[in-house]
């Protein structure tokens, strides 16, 4: 394995995140249109979504979303601004900060009601 | 003799290569408010298990929230199949190969694009929503 360094490991963790939010997309699309089938048939596919399995696995999407946003931030800096190459080890530090972050922030919204914890709008009776 | 400008490297020629790069950039901006919003809406100031086909409804009686998705749809899609293709480019070197995969990209995108876009467009109010969400607006 090519022992590269920071900007290797920023290349292959944007790329990785890339794909893996692409192929939640594709998943996205078709639960969605679950709309077209009605109330009871979309509701049900939600009610899926919301369960607590589905709910871990949603913390490495919006890990990786949160990351490939904040390197994709570093990388057009580093295109459009000349100095920026300098400070690509620095900024891609921020990202990571940035990163964890915004993933312990909105992570937390996302598990808190398998604890019971109820934060934003909950469904009457739950 | 090239004095190096500092810039990032990036495809020269004005062809799809070079648009396929600033596409990626560009539509990289959009996507950072699009989808960060999104998601806050849809996890945050609601818990999930309250984003019901009566909250799609109360959002979509609004035209912005359809174009919103619908936005958040296309530049998403295309952003990240064009990173898929990119990623083949990178990987994958037979002909034969090459032409099945990026063709087949091509038909998936626009699939799920169709698939998408019809979902947004015919979505209307239907008169039981059913799993009513209290509080839940826009």
């Amino acid at each position: 394995m090519y022992k590269g360094q920071s900007g290797m490991w920023s290349w292959l963790f944007h790329r990785i995140a890339g794909l893996g939010i692409l192929l939640f997309l594709l998943v996205h699309i078709v639960d969605i249109a679950l709309l077209n089938f009605g109330p009871t048939v979309y509701n049900e596919g939600i009610a899926l979504f919301s369960t607590a399995p589905i709910r871990i696995i949603t913390l490495a999407l919006v890990a990786g979303l949160f990351f490939h946003s904040f390197n994709g931030v570093r990388i057009i800096l580093i295109d459009f601004w000349p100095k920026a190459s300098r400070f690509q080890g620095t900024m891609f530090a921020i990202a990571l900060v940035l990163t964890i972050l915004c993933f312990l922030g909105v992570g937390w919204y996302i598990v808190a009601p398998i604890f019971g914890v109820q934060l934003g709008n909950i469904p009457q009776g739950m | 003799m090239r004095i190096s400008s500092g810039y990032g490297p990036r495809p020269a020629g004005g062809g799809f290569e070079t648009f396929s790069w600033y596409f990626f950039r560009v539509s990289g901006i959009a996507l950072i408010f699009l989808a960060i919003i999104h998601l806050l809406l849809n996890h945050v100031t609601t818990d999930v298990s309250c984003t019901s086909f009566q909250l799609v409804q109360i959002r979509y009686a609004n035209p912005f929230w359809r174009l919103y998705d619908w936005l958040l749809l296309t530049l998403a899609l295309l952003h990240g199949m064009n990173g898929l293709r990119v990623v083949v480019d990178d990987y994958v070197h037979g002909r034969a190969w090459r032409l099945t995969l990026q063709s087949l990209l091509a038909v998936v995108t626009l699939v799920f694009f169709m698939l998408g876009t019809i979902t947004l467009i015919t979505f209307h109010s239907v008169a039981d929503p059913g799993l009513i969400c209290p509080h839940a607006s826009f």
